[in-house]
């Protein structure tokens, strides 16, 4: 889950930067990097989620 | 550009250090208050070592060597190429140029030490020191110069304006580069830490382990704010040519963001909780400090209250949802206070900012794709560096240090020999 996680932000960070390189259209460019920024919120959820069941797991 | 001011400012700097280092210390238990004090020595000392060694050849400087690459036709800088043991930095009075490169030297050096104190506050009282010094250094030398040079060294954030039609990322106080970085720190070594024994309960309700020395706390509060302005003139002086005479906005701006942090996290501790909550509002402080350090030169006093009063609020209930809801332990508040306000104080700067191109939209858009790289590159790299650290030098003190205490098990004598050692509060009676 942990490595899934960073995955997701890494991957967010990919999705903005493609945003900035492709699109040229303003609106399409800040609709992709609020998806890219998205996506790293996920990425961060996943990272807390897996700390929260590791210290379950714990006890 | 006045350097002996922008030098003046720099030397105020380590105030912060200090006032961070109470602060950290102050919250934990009294156990531990020498090892967090040497700890933060330590780290500082290492980080300037570590920074002026290696990490300014890679954070670099305007118009200096990089690492680039051409993609999608557009030029990436994304890492600094200069000469390690700053060759090249030369005090030559007859280069004005060298000298300016010394003074960015000078103000990294210290904003690096800045950034690797943040995350003890995160590990106190169970983050050995050898590791300490390690991920300390390796935040300096490698971690903090990369996006330092993205940011302050002409690298590919300063140049989205050119590159992208958007405005440029604008951290004039380093919110992003040494708060939000130090603050990513902070979260990873909690993470990779986890709690302190006897924290949360089975069930898991936390336990209140209530900070050893709250005057300290809040006088560290009141260093931290000189050097803060320090920080924040500085960074604007040499990094966005903010003129001399605009330097006294950035002061005004710093108390009044700060003030309103503080204020805000009384009131909201006051109606929440019938009484202020001192801890929690000297976080606010803070936290006002730190969200109004990305745009201290480019907002007007009004907004600087609105930043503050904004990141004193969010603050108290981060550092809420943090231990209840997501277990992290942070005595210090490391993660609400530093990554949290610092992500709302770059964003800040889009909604607030009055720039002379008048582009707020645009300086909108840059300052969330700065966040996004922070969250989305900087906050996986730092952690991955951090379980690859813990696992060949082990972060955390074994079981019985936990209960001795920092200062028993790793310095042999405690910060207050001669009070009384009161029996452990947290083992059931």
């Amino acid at each position: 889950m942990r490595l899934v996680g960073c995955l997701l932000l890494l991957s967010g960070f990919f999705l903005v930067l493609a945003a900035l390189v492709m699109l040229p259209g303003a609106q399409a460019r800040v609709a992709f990097i609020v998806a890219g920024m998205g996506v790293e919120v996920l990425g961060v959820t996943l990272l807390t989620r897996a700390y929260t069941a590791a210290q379950k797991d714990q006890k | 550009m006045n350097q002996m001011l922008c030098l003046l400012c720099i030397v105020l700097i380590p105030l912060a250090a200090a006032g961070l280092a109470l602060i950290h210390q102050g919250l934990g238990r009294s156990r531990s208050a020498a090892h967090a004090m040497l700890a933060t020595v330590c780290a500082l000392g290492i980080s300037a070592i570590a920074f002026v060694l290696f990490g300014f050849a890679w954070a670099g400087f305007a118009g200096g060597p990089a690492h680039s690459f051409m993609a999608g036709g557009v030029h990436w800088d994304w890492l600094g190429a200069g000469s390690f043991f700053p060759n090249g930095v030369g005090v030559d009075p007859a280069d004005p140029a060298g000298y300016t490169r010394a003074l960015t030297l000078c103000l990294e050096m210290f904003a690096a030490g800045l950034a690797a104190i943040i995350p003890l506050s995160a590990g106190t009282d169970r983050w050995r020191l050898a590791p300490i010094c390690l991920a300390s250094a390796v935040l300096s030398a490698i971690l903090f110069p990369i996006f330092a040079h993205w940011v302050w060294g002409a690298g590919w954030l300063a140049q989205l304006g050119v590159s992208f039609g958007l405005s440029r990322f604008v951290d004039a106080g380093g919110a992003g580069v040494v708060q939000v970085v130090g603050g990513l720190m902070a979260v990873s070594v909690a993470w990779v830490l986890g709690p302190r024994r006897g924290k949360f309960a089975d069930d898991g309700m936390p336990a209140a382990i209530p900070g050893h020395n709250i005057v300290m706390v809040l006088f560290g509060c009141l260093l931290a704010l000189v050097g803060w302005i320090g920080l924040d003139s500085a960074a604007s002086i040499l990094f966005y040519g903010v003129a001399p005479q605009q330097i006294v906005w950035v002061v005004i701006n710093a108390m009044l963001s700060a003030s309103a942090g503080c204020l805000a996290a009384v009131t909201v501790t006051r109606a929440r909780y019938r009484k202020p909550d001192a801890s929690l509002s000297a976080n606010g402080w803070v936290a006002g400090l730190v969200a109004g350090s990305a745009s201290c030169a480019f907002v007007t006093p009004a907004a600087a209250i609105d930043i503050g009063i904004v990141a004193g609020v969010l603050v108290t209930y981060m550092i809420e949802i943090a231990e209840l809801r997501l277990q992290v332990d942070d005595p210090g508040g490391a993660v609400s206070v530093h990554a949290g306000a610092g992500i709302w104080g770059l964003i800040a700067v889009g909604l607030f900012g009055h720039f002379s191109d008048g582009t707020t939209g645009s300086h909108l858009v840059a300052q969330l794709v700065g966040v996004a790289a922070l969250l989305g590159f900087m906050l996986p790299v730092i952690y991955g560096v951090n379980i690859l650290i813990d696992h060949y030098m082990p972060y955390r003190v074994d079981s019985d240090g936990d209960w001795q205490g920092m200062d028993i098990r790793e310095l042999g004598a405690g910060a207050y020999p001669e009070f009384v050692v009161h029996a452990d509060e947290f083992v059931p009676r």
